[in-house]
Protein backbone atom coordinates (compact mmCIF):
# COMPACT_ATOMS: atom_id res chain seq x y z
CA UNK A 1 0.00 0.00 0.00
CA UNK A 2 2.72 2.43 1.03
CA UNK A 3 6.30 2.16 -0.16
CA UNK A 4 8.96 4.70 0.80
CA UNK A 5 12.19 4.13 -1.05
CA UNK A 6 15.08 6.23 0.27
CA UNK A 7 12.90 9.30 0.65
CA UNK A 8 14.37 12.59 1.87
CA UNK A 9 12.68 15.90 2.33
CA UNK A 10 14.64 19.08 2.66
CA UNK A 11 12.74 22.35 3.02
CA UNK A 12 13.89 25.50 1.25
CA UNK A 13 15.07 26.79 4.64
CA UNK A 14 17.67 24.00 4.59
CA UNK A 15 16.02 21.99 7.35
CA UNK A 16 16.06 18.30 6.48
CA UNK A 17 12.78 16.96 7.83
CA UNK A 18 13.17 13.42 6.53
CA UNK A 19 16.42 11.71 5.75
CA UNK A 20 16.67 8.55 3.62
CA UNK A 21 13.51 6.93 4.89
CA UNK A 22 12.57 3.53 3.52
CA UNK A 23 9.68 1.36 4.66
CA UNK A 24 6.63 -0.43 3.36
CA UNK A 25 3.11 -0.81 4.71
CA UNK A 26 1.03 -3.77 3.58
CA UNK A 27 -2.59 -3.72 2.53
CA UNK A 28 -4.75 -3.85 5.64
CA UNK A 29 -1.81 -3.23 7.96
CA UNK A 30 -1.99 -0.77 10.84
CA UNK A 31 1.21 0.96 11.91
CA UNK A 32 2.17 3.87 14.15
CA UNK A 33 4.60 6.59 13.30
CA UNK A 34 6.19 7.85 16.51
CA UNK A 35 8.80 10.35 17.53
CA UNK A 36 9.14 13.70 19.23
CA UNK A 37 7.62 16.75 17.65
CA UNK A 38 9.91 17.83 14.86
CA UNK A 39 11.05 14.26 14.23
CA UNK A 40 9.37 14.29 10.84
CA UNK A 41 5.99 12.63 11.49
CA UNK A 42 3.97 15.44 9.91
CA UNK A 43 6.29 15.66 6.94
CA UNK A 44 5.89 11.94 6.36
CA UNK A 45 2.10 12.27 6.25
CA UNK A 46 2.31 15.37 4.07
CA UNK A 47 4.43 13.48 1.57
CA UNK A 48 1.82 10.71 1.41
CA UNK A 49 -0.96 13.29 0.91
CA UNK A 50 1.24 14.84 -1.75
CA UNK A 51 1.06 18.19 0.06
CA UNK A 52 4.82 18.15 -0.32
CA UNK A 53 7.12 16.54 -2.87
CA UNK A 54 10.14 14.54 -1.72
CA UNK A 55 13.50 16.16 -2.41
CA UNK A 56 14.81 12.75 -3.38
CA UNK A 57 13.67 9.14 -3.40
CA UNK A 58 10.59 7.36 -4.63
CA UNK A 59 7.21 7.22 -2.94
CA UNK A 60 4.65 4.73 -4.24
CA UNK A 61 1.15 4.70 -2.76
CA UNK A 62 -1.40 2.15 -3.90
CA UNK A 63 0.69 1.49 -7.01
CA UNK A 64 1.00 5.17 -7.92
CA UNK A 65 4.36 6.90 -7.97
CA UNK A 66 3.70 10.25 -6.34
CA UNK A 67 6.53 11.93 -8.22
CA UNK A 68 4.59 11.28 -11.40
CA UNK A 69 1.12 12.47 -10.46
CA UNK A 70 0.09 15.54 -12.44
CA UNK A 71 -1.50 18.43 -10.58
CA UNK A 72 -4.86 17.77 -12.24
CA UNK A 73 -4.80 14.16 -11.06
CA UNK A 74 -4.07 15.10 -7.47
CA UNK A 75 -7.71 15.46 -6.31
CA UNK A 76 -8.55 12.00 -7.67
CA UNK A 77 -5.53 10.51 -5.93
CA UNK A 78 -6.51 12.17 -2.64
CA UNK A 79 -10.00 10.67 -2.85
CA UNK A 80 -8.44 7.26 -2.26
CA UNK A 81 -7.04 8.39 1.09
CA UNK A 82 -8.91 9.18 4.25
CA UNK A 83 -7.26 11.82 6.42
CA UNK A 84 -7.94 12.40 10.12
CA UNK A 85 -6.55 15.64 11.54
CA UNK A 86 -5.47 16.34 15.07
CA UNK A 87 -7.83 19.32 15.22
CA UNK A 88 -10.50 17.47 13.19
CA UNK A 89 -10.85 20.38 10.68
CA UNK A 90 -14.62 20.25 10.59
CA UNK A 91 -16.58 22.98 8.84
CA UNK A 92 -18.80 24.84 11.28
CA UNK A 93 -21.05 26.38 8.65
CA UNK A 94 -22.85 23.07 8.11
CA UNK A 95 -24.28 20.14 10.00
CA UNK A 96 -22.50 16.97 11.10
CA UNK A 97 -24.23 15.15 8.24
CA UNK A 98 -23.03 17.66 5.63
CA UNK A 99 -19.49 17.52 7.00
CA UNK A 100 -19.36 13.77 6.59
CA UNK A 101 -21.07 13.96 3.19
CA UNK A 102 -18.47 16.42 1.82
CA UNK A 103 -16.12 13.84 0.23
CA UNK A 104 -19.09 12.12 -1.44
CA UNK A 105 -20.44 15.42 -2.74
CA UNK A 106 -17.04 16.22 -4.16
CA UNK A 107 -16.78 12.81 -5.80
CA UNK A 108 -20.24 13.29 -7.29
CA UNK A 109 -22.23 10.57 -5.56
CA UNK A 110 -25.94 10.13 -5.99
CA UNK A 111 -27.57 11.79 -2.96
CA UNK A 112 -29.40 8.59 -1.93
CA UNK A 113 -26.25 6.49 -2.10
CA UNK A 114 -24.39 9.28 -0.30
CA UNK A 115 -27.04 9.40 2.40
CA UNK A 116 -26.77 5.64 2.95
CA UNK A 117 -22.99 5.86 3.27
CA UNK A 118 -23.00 8.91 5.53
CA UNK A 119 -25.42 7.22 7.92
CA UNK A 120 -23.35 4.03 7.88
CA UNK A 121 -20.19 6.03 8.69
CA UNK A 122 -21.91 8.02 11.44
CA UNK A 123 -23.36 4.83 12.86
CA UNK A 124 -19.90 3.29 12.83
CA UNK A 125 -18.54 6.10 15.05
CA UNK A 126 -21.71 6.11 17.17
CA UNK A 127 -22.99 9.55 16.19
CA UNK A 128 -26.01 8.78 14.05
CA UNK A 129 -28.26 10.63 16.50
CA UNK A 130 -26.27 13.83 16.09
CA UNK A 131 -26.35 14.08 12.30
CA UNK A 132 -28.43 17.28 12.23
CA UNK A 133 -26.36 19.12 14.82
CA UNK A 134 -23.64 21.65 14.19
CA UNK A 135 -20.19 20.22 15.02
CA UNK A 136 -19.69 23.19 17.38
CA UNK A 137 -22.31 21.66 19.67
CA UNK A 138 -20.32 18.43 20.05
CA UNK A 139 -17.64 17.48 22.56
CA UNK A 140 -14.00 17.19 21.49
CA UNK A 141 -14.25 13.39 21.33
CA UNK A 142 -17.40 13.56 19.25
CA UNK A 143 -15.86 16.10 16.89
CA UNK A 144 -12.88 13.83 16.38
CA UNK A 145 -15.20 10.92 15.60
CA UNK A 146 -17.07 13.05 13.04
CA UNK A 147 -13.67 13.71 11.48
CA UNK A 148 -13.05 9.97 11.35
CA UNK A 149 -16.48 9.35 9.80
CA UNK A 150 -15.64 11.92 7.11
CA UNK A 151 -12.31 10.21 6.49
CA UNK A 152 -13.83 6.76 5.96
CA UNK A 153 -17.13 7.65 4.26
CA UNK A 154 -15.55 7.40 0.83
CA UNK A 155 -14.25 3.88 1.65
CA UNK A 156 -10.61 4.81 1.18
CA UNK A 157 -8.01 2.10 0.83
CA UNK A 158 -5.63 4.06 3.07
CA UNK A 159 -6.42 5.91 6.26
CA UNK A 160 -3.96 8.47 7.64
CA UNK A 161 -4.27 10.05 11.06
CA UNK A 162 -2.17 12.91 12.43
CA UNK A 163 -2.18 12.83 16.24
CA UNK A 164 -5.84 11.74 16.30
CA UNK A 165 -5.86 11.41 20.08
CA UNK A 166 -3.83 14.54 20.78
CA UNK A 167 -6.76 16.50 22.17
CA UNK A 168 -8.62 13.63 23.80
CA UNK A 169 -8.63 12.28 27.33
CA UNK A 170 -7.23 8.72 27.72
CA UNK A 171 -10.60 6.97 27.71
CA UNK A 172 -11.70 8.64 24.45
CA UNK A 173 -8.26 7.99 22.97
CA UNK A 174 -8.62 4.25 23.55
CA UNK A 175 -12.01 4.36 21.91
CA UNK A 176 -10.70 6.20 18.85
CA UNK A 177 -7.77 3.80 18.50
CA UNK A 178 -10.24 0.93 18.67
CA UNK A 179 -12.06 2.42 15.68
CA UNK A 180 -8.86 2.51 13.67
CA UNK A 181 -8.18 -1.14 14.51
CA UNK A 182 -11.61 -2.06 13.23
CA UNK A 183 -10.96 -0.34 9.93
CA UNK A 184 -7.70 -2.21 9.48
CA UNK A 185 -9.51 -5.45 10.22
CA UNK A 186 -11.74 -4.92 7.20
CA UNK A 187 -8.75 -4.36 4.93
CA UNK A 188 -8.03 -0.64 5.17
CA UNK A 189 -4.36 0.24 5.59
CA UNK A 190 -3.96 2.61 8.52
CA UNK A 191 -1.01 4.83 9.39
CA UNK A 192 -1.25 6.82 12.61
CA UNK A 193 1.21 9.50 13.66
CA UNK A 194 1.23 9.83 17.43
CA UNK A 195 3.49 10.48 20.39
CA UNK A 196 1.15 8.76 22.83
CA UNK A 197 3.59 5.98 23.77
CA UNK A 198 1.55 4.92 26.75
CA UNK A 199 -1.46 4.18 24.56
CA UNK A 200 0.27 2.39 21.70
CA UNK A 201 2.46 0.25 23.94
CA UNK A 202 -0.71 -1.64 24.76
CA UNK A 203 -1.46 -2.27 21.10
CA UNK A 204 0.34 -4.89 19.07
CA UNK A 205 1.21 -3.05 15.94
CA UNK A 206 4.34 -2.05 14.13
CA UNK A 207 5.95 1.21 15.22
CA UNK A 208 7.91 3.33 12.80
CA UNK A 209 10.08 5.42 15.05
CA UNK A 210 11.46 8.66 13.68
CA UNK A 211 14.26 10.66 15.21
CA UNK A 212 15.49 13.85 13.61
CA UNK A 213 14.15 12.75 10.27
CA UNK A 214 15.64 9.26 10.36
CA UNK A 215 13.73 6.04 10.70
CA UNK A 216 15.47 4.33 13.63
CA UNK A 217 13.06 1.44 14.21
CA UNK A 218 10.19 -0.37 12.56
CA UNK A 219 11.39 -0.64 8.99
CA UNK A 220 12.73 -3.90 7.55
CA UNK A 221 16.33 -4.23 8.71
CA UNK A 222 17.79 -4.39 5.25
CA UNK A 223 16.44 -1.13 3.98
CA UNK A 224 17.35 0.51 7.27
CA UNK A 225 20.98 -0.55 6.89
CA UNK A 226 20.90 0.34 3.25
CA UNK A 227 19.60 3.77 3.96
CA UNK A 228 22.16 4.51 6.65
CA UNK A 229 24.94 3.30 4.37
CA UNK A 230 23.64 5.45 1.58
CA UNK A 231 23.36 8.45 3.84
CA UNK A 232 26.96 8.14 4.99
CA UNK A 233 28.13 7.74 1.42
CA UNK A 234 26.02 10.46 -0.11
CA UNK A 235 26.31 13.09 2.55
CA UNK A 236 29.15 12.55 5.01
CA UNK A 237 28.32 15.85 6.67
CA UNK A 238 25.24 14.33 8.18
CA UNK A 239 27.26 11.62 9.89
CA UNK A 240 27.57 13.89 12.90
CA UNK A 241 24.68 12.35 14.79
CA UNK B 1 -18.68 2.28 23.37
CA UNK B 2 -18.37 2.69 19.64
CA UNK B 3 -15.19 0.67 19.77
CA UNK B 4 -16.96 -2.30 21.18
CA UNK B 5 -19.59 -2.30 18.50
CA UNK B 6 -19.08 -4.43 15.50
CA UNK B 7 -21.50 -3.08 12.98
CA UNK B 8 -19.31 -3.56 10.00
CA UNK B 9 -21.24 -1.45 7.53
CA UNK B 10 -18.47 -2.11 5.07
CA UNK B 11 -18.15 -5.74 4.17
CA UNK B 12 -15.28 -5.23 1.78
CA UNK B 13 -13.01 -2.27 1.30
CA UNK B 14 -13.27 -0.81 -2.14
CA UNK B 15 -11.30 1.95 -3.71
CA UNK B 16 -13.28 5.17 -3.79
CA UNK B 17 -13.21 5.32 -7.54
CA UNK B 18 -15.00 2.01 -7.95
CA UNK B 19 -18.70 2.71 -7.72
CA UNK B 20 -20.14 6.09 -8.53
CA UNK B 21 -23.80 5.66 -9.34
CA UNK B 22 -24.01 9.07 -10.97
CA UNK B 23 -22.67 9.62 -14.45
CA UNK B 24 -20.16 12.39 -15.11
CA UNK B 25 -22.76 14.71 -16.57
CA UNK B 26 -25.40 14.16 -13.91
CA UNK B 27 -22.79 14.56 -11.17
CA UNK B 28 -21.51 17.80 -12.66
CA UNK B 29 -25.05 19.09 -13.04
CA UNK B 30 -25.87 18.24 -9.43
CA UNK B 31 -22.69 19.97 -8.24
CA UNK B 32 -23.46 23.08 -10.31
CA UNK B 33 -26.97 23.19 -8.94
CA UNK B 34 -25.68 22.72 -5.41
CA UNK B 35 -23.07 25.46 -5.78
CA UNK B 36 -25.58 27.87 -7.33
CA UNK B 37 -28.18 27.34 -4.61
CA UNK B 38 -25.65 27.33 -1.75
CA UNK B 39 -23.93 30.50 -2.87
CA UNK B 40 -27.27 32.30 -3.30
CA UNK B 41 -28.31 31.08 0.15
CA UNK B 42 -25.07 32.38 1.70
CA UNK B 43 -25.56 35.76 0.03
CA UNK B 44 -29.13 36.02 1.30
CA UNK B 45 -28.01 35.27 4.85
CA UNK B 46 -25.56 38.18 4.71
CA UNK B 47 -28.21 40.52 3.34
CA UNK B 48 -26.79 43.94 4.15
CA UNK B 49 -23.33 43.50 2.67
CA UNK B 50 -24.80 41.69 -0.34
CA UNK B 51 -27.17 44.58 -0.94
CA UNK B 52 -24.29 47.06 -0.62
CA UNK B 53 -22.15 45.25 -3.16
CA UNK B 54 -25.08 44.88 -5.54
CA UNK B 55 -25.93 48.58 -5.16
CA UNK B 56 -22.38 49.61 -6.00
CA UNK B 57 -22.66 47.47 -9.12
CA UNK B 58 -26.15 48.78 -9.85
CA UNK B 59 -25.08 52.42 -9.73
CA UNK B 60 -22.04 51.74 -11.89
CA UNK B 61 -24.23 49.98 -14.44
CA UNK B 62 -27.17 52.41 -14.31
CA UNK B 63 -25.03 55.33 -15.45
CA UNK B 64 -23.99 54.01 -18.87
CA UNK B 65 -27.35 52.29 -19.21
CA UNK B 66 -29.28 55.55 -18.77
CA UNK B 67 -26.95 57.34 -21.16
CA UNK B 68 -27.35 54.61 -23.72
CA UNK B 69 -31.12 54.76 -23.38
CA UNK B 70 -31.12 58.53 -23.88
CA UNK B 71 -28.94 58.22 -26.98
CA UNK B 72 -31.14 55.45 -28.31
CA UNK B 73 -34.11 57.78 -28.01
CA UNK B 74 -32.27 60.67 -29.63
CA UNK B 75 -31.27 58.46 -32.55
CA UNK B 76 -34.91 57.61 -33.09
CA UNK B 77 -35.79 61.28 -32.91
CA UNK B 78 -35.11 62.01 -36.61
CA UNK B 79 -37.01 59.07 -38.00
CA UNK B 80 -40.41 60.78 -37.81
CA UNK B 81 -39.13 63.71 -39.86
CA UNK B 82 -38.89 63.77 -43.65
CA UNK B 83 -35.32 62.74 -44.38
CA UNK B 84 -34.86 64.98 -47.45
CA UNK B 85 -34.43 68.25 -45.64
CA UNK B 86 -36.52 71.04 -47.09
CA UNK B 87 -35.09 74.54 -47.33
CA UNK B 88 -37.01 77.54 -46.03
CA UNK B 89 -36.38 80.86 -47.73
CA UNK B 90 -37.38 83.82 -45.56
CA UNK B 91 -37.92 86.69 -48.01
CA UNK B 92 -37.39 90.41 -47.52
CA UNK B 93 -39.57 91.60 -50.36
CA UNK B 94 -43.29 91.03 -50.07
CA UNK B 95 -44.54 91.86 -53.55
CA UNK B 96 -46.83 88.88 -54.23
CA UNK B 97 -46.32 89.00 -57.99
CA UNK B 98 -42.52 88.86 -57.68
CA UNK B 99 -42.77 86.05 -55.15
CA UNK B 100 -45.05 83.95 -57.35
CA UNK B 101 -42.67 84.58 -60.21
CA UNK B 102 -39.74 83.36 -58.10
CA UNK B 103 -41.65 80.24 -57.06
CA UNK B 104 -42.38 79.44 -60.70
CA UNK B 105 -38.68 79.89 -61.54
CA UNK B 106 -37.65 77.57 -58.73
CA UNK B 107 -40.19 74.93 -59.73
CA UNK B 108 -38.69 74.90 -63.19
CA UNK B 109 -35.27 73.88 -61.88
CA UNK B 110 -34.18 70.25 -62.21
CA UNK B 111 -32.89 70.04 -58.67
CA UNK B 112 -36.12 71.28 -57.12
CA UNK B 113 -39.00 68.88 -56.61
CA UNK B 114 -41.46 71.37 -55.19
CA UNK B 115 -41.54 75.01 -54.20
CA UNK B 116 -44.38 76.48 -52.17
CA UNK B 117 -45.11 80.02 -51.13
CA UNK B 118 -46.39 80.63 -47.65
CA UNK B 119 -47.70 84.14 -47.47
CA UNK B 120 -47.45 86.10 -44.21
CA UNK B 121 -51.22 85.68 -43.76
CA UNK B 122 -51.06 81.92 -44.12
CA UNK B 123 -48.06 81.75 -41.80
CA UNK B 124 -49.85 83.80 -39.18
CA UNK B 125 -52.88 81.54 -39.34
CA UNK B 126 -50.81 78.39 -38.98
CA UNK B 127 -48.79 79.91 -36.18
CA UNK B 128 -51.93 80.90 -34.29
CA UNK B 129 -53.28 77.36 -34.54
CA UNK B 130 -50.14 75.57 -33.54
CA UNK B 131 -48.53 77.73 -30.92
CA UNK B 132 -51.44 79.04 -28.95
CA UNK B 133 -49.96 82.54 -29.13
CA UNK B 134 -52.99 83.62 -31.14
CA UNK B 135 -54.14 86.31 -28.75
CA UNK B 136 -50.73 87.83 -28.38
CA UNK B 137 -50.33 87.95 -32.14
CA UNK B 138 -53.80 89.39 -32.60
CA UNK B 139 -52.74 92.26 -30.41
CA UNK B 140 -50.00 93.27 -32.87
CA UNK B 141 -50.70 96.11 -35.29
CA UNK B 142 -49.16 94.46 -38.30
CA UNK B 143 -48.15 90.96 -39.28
CA UNK B 144 -44.53 90.50 -38.20
CA UNK B 145 -44.07 87.33 -40.23
CA UNK B 146 -42.16 87.40 -43.50
CA UNK B 147 -43.24 85.54 -46.62
CA UNK B 148 -41.60 82.11 -46.79
CA UNK B 149 -40.88 79.88 -49.74
CA UNK B 150 -40.27 76.24 -48.87
CA UNK B 151 -38.19 74.38 -51.38
CA UNK B 152 -38.12 70.56 -51.52
CA UNK B 153 -34.87 69.40 -53.15
CA UNK B 154 -35.29 66.75 -55.84
CA UNK B 155 -32.39 64.73 -54.47
CA UNK B 156 -31.74 63.64 -50.91
CA UNK B 157 -28.02 63.46 -51.52
CA UNK B 158 -26.28 65.68 -48.99
CA UNK B 159 -23.87 67.30 -51.47
CA UNK B 160 -26.62 68.15 -54.00
CA UNK B 161 -28.85 69.58 -51.28
CA UNK B 162 -25.94 71.67 -50.04
CA UNK B 163 -25.23 72.89 -53.57
CA UNK B 164 -28.88 73.92 -54.03
CA UNK B 165 -28.81 75.56 -50.59
CA UNK B 166 -25.77 77.58 -51.58
CA UNK B 167 -27.40 78.67 -54.84
CA UNK B 168 -30.58 79.70 -53.03
CA UNK B 169 -28.60 81.90 -50.67
CA UNK B 170 -27.69 84.10 -53.67
CA UNK B 171 -31.32 84.80 -54.61
CA UNK B 172 -32.24 88.49 -54.74
CA UNK B 173 -34.64 89.67 -52.06
CA UNK B 174 -33.69 86.86 -49.70
CA UNK B 175 -33.38 87.52 -46.02
CA UNK B 176 -32.32 84.12 -44.62
CA UNK B 177 -32.18 80.66 -46.17
CA UNK B 178 -32.50 77.84 -43.67
CA UNK B 179 -31.81 74.19 -44.22
CA UNK B 180 -34.57 72.83 -42.02
CA UNK B 181 -32.88 69.62 -41.04
CA UNK B 182 -29.59 71.18 -40.09
CA UNK B 183 -30.53 70.79 -36.46
CA UNK B 184 -31.14 67.10 -37.08
CA UNK B 185 -27.76 66.63 -38.74
CA UNK B 186 -26.06 68.45 -35.92
CA UNK B 187 -27.97 66.40 -33.39
CA UNK B 188 -27.01 63.18 -35.07
CA UNK B 189 -23.36 64.20 -35.11
CA UNK B 190 -23.63 65.01 -31.42
CA UNK B 191 -25.35 61.71 -30.72
CA UNK B 192 -22.60 59.89 -32.55
CA UNK B 193 -19.98 61.60 -30.44
CA UNK B 194 -21.94 60.87 -27.29
CA UNK B 195 -22.27 57.23 -28.34
CA UNK B 196 -18.50 56.96 -28.49
CA UNK B 197 -18.37 58.54 -25.08
CA UNK B 198 -21.02 56.12 -23.79
CA UNK B 199 -19.08 53.17 -25.14
CA UNK B 200 -15.95 54.36 -23.40
CA UNK B 201 -17.86 55.02 -20.19
CA UNK B 202 -19.47 51.57 -20.39
CA UNK B 203 -16.08 49.94 -20.81
CA UNK B 204 -14.62 51.86 -17.87
CA UNK B 205 -17.52 51.24 -15.52
CA UNK B 206 -17.74 47.61 -16.67
CA UNK B 207 -14.08 47.25 -15.71
CA UNK B 208 -14.92 48.88 -12.40
CA UNK B 209 -17.66 46.34 -11.82
CA UNK B 210 -15.31 43.46 -12.63
CA UNK B 211 -12.77 44.84 -10.16
CA UNK B 212 -15.35 45.39 -7.41
CA UNK B 213 -16.61 41.83 -7.75
CA UNK B 214 -13.05 40.54 -8.01
CA UNK B 215 -12.13 42.22 -4.76
CA UNK B 216 -15.26 41.04 -2.98
CA UNK B 217 -14.56 37.49 -4.09
CA UNK B 218 -10.92 37.82 -3.04
CA UNK B 219 -12.09 38.62 0.48
CA UNK B 220 -14.55 35.72 0.38
CA UNK B 221 -11.76 33.38 -0.67
CA UNK B 222 -9.53 34.64 2.14
CA UNK B 223 -12.38 34.17 4.64
CA UNK B 224 -12.93 30.60 3.56
CA UNK B 225 -9.33 29.52 3.10
CA UNK B 226 -9.59 26.92 5.89
CA UNK B 227 -12.58 25.37 4.18
CA UNK B 228 -10.78 25.40 0.83
CA UNK B 229 -7.84 23.53 2.33
CA UNK B 230 -10.13 20.84 3.75
CA UNK B 231 -11.96 20.49 0.44
CA UNK B 232 -8.70 20.14 -1.44
CA UNK B 233 -7.48 17.52 1.02
CA UNK B 234 -10.57 15.37 0.63
CA UNK B 235 -10.18 15.46 -3.14
CA UNK B 236 -11.93 18.59 -4.35
CA UNK B 237 -10.77 19.67 -7.78
CA UNK B 238 -9.91 23.30 -8.57
CA UNK B 239 -13.18 23.51 -10.48
CA UNK B 240 -15.15 22.24 -7.48
CA UNK B 241 -13.49 24.76 -5.18
CA UNK B 242 -13.97 27.61 -7.66
CA UNK B 243 -17.63 26.93 -8.45
CA UNK B 244 -19.30 28.51 -5.39
CA UNK B 245 -17.21 31.65 -5.85
CA UNK B 246 -18.08 31.88 -9.53
CA UNK B 247 -21.76 31.55 -8.73
CA UNK B 248 -21.41 34.14 -5.97
CA UNK B 249 -20.00 36.54 -8.56
CA UNK B 250 -22.82 35.68 -10.93
CA UNK B 251 -25.48 36.38 -8.28
CA UNK B 252 -23.82 39.69 -7.38
CA UNK B 253 -24.01 40.55 -11.07
CA UNK B 254 -27.67 39.58 -11.35
CA UNK B 255 -28.46 41.61 -8.23
CA UNK B 256 -26.49 44.58 -9.56
CA UNK B 257 -28.30 44.33 -12.90
CA UNK B 258 -31.69 44.33 -11.19
CA UNK B 259 -30.76 47.37 -9.10
CA UNK B 260 -29.51 49.13 -12.25
CA UNK B 261 -32.88 48.45 -13.90
CA UNK B 262 -34.72 49.87 -10.91
CA UNK B 263 -32.51 53.00 -10.96
CA UNK B 264 -33.08 53.49 -14.68
CA UNK B 265 -36.83 53.02 -14.24
CA UNK B 266 -36.83 55.60 -11.46
CA UNK B 267 -34.97 58.11 -13.61
CA UNK B 268 -37.33 57.44 -16.55
CA UNK B 269 -40.23 58.03 -14.23
CA UNK B 270 -38.68 61.24 -12.91
CA UNK B 271 -37.31 62.75 -16.11
CA UNK B 272 -39.52 60.96 -18.62
CA UNK B 273 -42.34 63.47 -19.03
CA UNK B 274 -40.24 66.67 -19.21
CA UNK B 275 -37.92 64.91 -21.65
CA UNK B 276 -40.81 63.76 -23.82
CA UNK B 277 -42.23 67.28 -23.84
CA UNK B 278 -38.89 68.69 -24.95
CA UNK B 279 -38.32 66.13 -27.67
CA UNK B 280 -41.85 66.14 -29.12
CA UNK B 281 -41.37 69.84 -29.81
CA UNK B 282 -38.76 68.75 -32.35
CA UNK B 283 -40.52 65.64 -33.58
CA UNK B 284 -44.23 65.38 -32.87
CA UNK B 285 -44.17 61.62 -33.51
CA UNK B 286 -41.53 61.07 -30.83
CA UNK B 287 -42.23 58.55 -28.11
CA UNK B 288 -39.87 57.94 -25.21
CA UNK B 289 -38.77 54.30 -25.30
CA UNK B 290 -37.76 52.30 -22.20
CA UNK B 291 -35.67 49.15 -22.07
CA UNK B 292 -38.58 46.78 -22.45
CA UNK B 293 -38.74 43.27 -21.07
CA UNK B 294 -36.18 41.88 -23.49
CA UNK B 295 -33.75 44.73 -22.88
CA UNK B 296 -34.13 44.36 -19.13
CA UNK B 297 -33.50 40.64 -19.33
CA UNK B 298 -30.41 41.27 -21.44
CA UNK B 299 -29.09 43.78 -18.91
CA UNK B 300 -29.47 41.28 -16.06
CA UNK B 301 -27.81 38.48 -18.03
CA UNK B 302 -24.94 40.73 -19.13
CA UNK B 303 -24.49 41.97 -15.59
CA UNK B 304 -24.46 38.39 -14.31
CA UNK B 305 -21.80 37.57 -16.88
CA UNK B 306 -19.73 40.56 -15.69
CA UNK B 307 -20.02 39.30 -12.12
CA UNK B 308 -18.95 35.82 -13.19
CA UNK B 309 -16.00 37.34 -15.05
CA UNK B 310 -14.94 39.43 -12.06
CA UNK B 311 -15.11 36.37 -9.86
CA UNK B 312 -13.17 34.29 -12.39
CA UNK B 313 -10.37 36.88 -12.41
CA UNK B 314 -10.12 36.67 -8.63
CA UNK B 315 -10.47 32.89 -8.51
CA UNK B 316 -7.69 32.39 -11.06
CA UNK B 317 -5.41 34.74 -9.15
CA UNK B 318 -6.06 33.63 -5.59
CA UNK B 319 -7.50 30.13 -5.45
CA UNK B 320 -4.48 28.25 -6.70
CA UNK B 321 -2.40 29.94 -4.05
CA UNK B 322 -4.40 28.27 -1.28
CA UNK B 323 -2.90 24.83 -0.99
CA UNK B 324 -2.81 22.51 2.00
CA UNK B 325 0.49 23.03 3.84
Amino acid sequence: MIKFDDVSKRYPSGHEALSHVSFALDDGELAFVTGHSGAGKSTLLKLIMRMELPSSGQLVINGQNLNKIAREQLPYYRRTIGLVFQDHQLLFDRSVYDNVALPLQIAGYDPREASRRVRAALDKVGLLRKETQNPLALSAGEQQRVGIARAVVNKPSLLLADEPTGNLDPELAVEVMGLFEQFSQVGVSVLIATHDHHLISRMRHRRLQLEQGRLIAGSPVQSSVQSSVQSSVKSPVKGTH
Amino acid sequence: MAAQRDHRPRTEPRPATAAQPLGMFAAALAQHQGAAVDSLHKLLIDRVSTLLTCTVMGIALALPLALWLLLQNLTLLGTGVDRTGSISLFMQQDDPAALHNLVAQLKARDDVAEATLITPEQALQEFEQKSGFGEALAGLDENPLPPVITVEPASDDGAEVTALYEYLQTLPGLDVAQLDLQWLQRLQAAVQLASQLALWLTALLGLGVVLVIGNTIRLAIANRSAEIVVIKLVGGTDAYVARPFLYTGFWYGVGGGLIALVLVEISLWTFGSPLTRLLTSYDPAFQLGGLGLQGGFLVVVASGALGWLGSAVSVIRHLRAIEPR
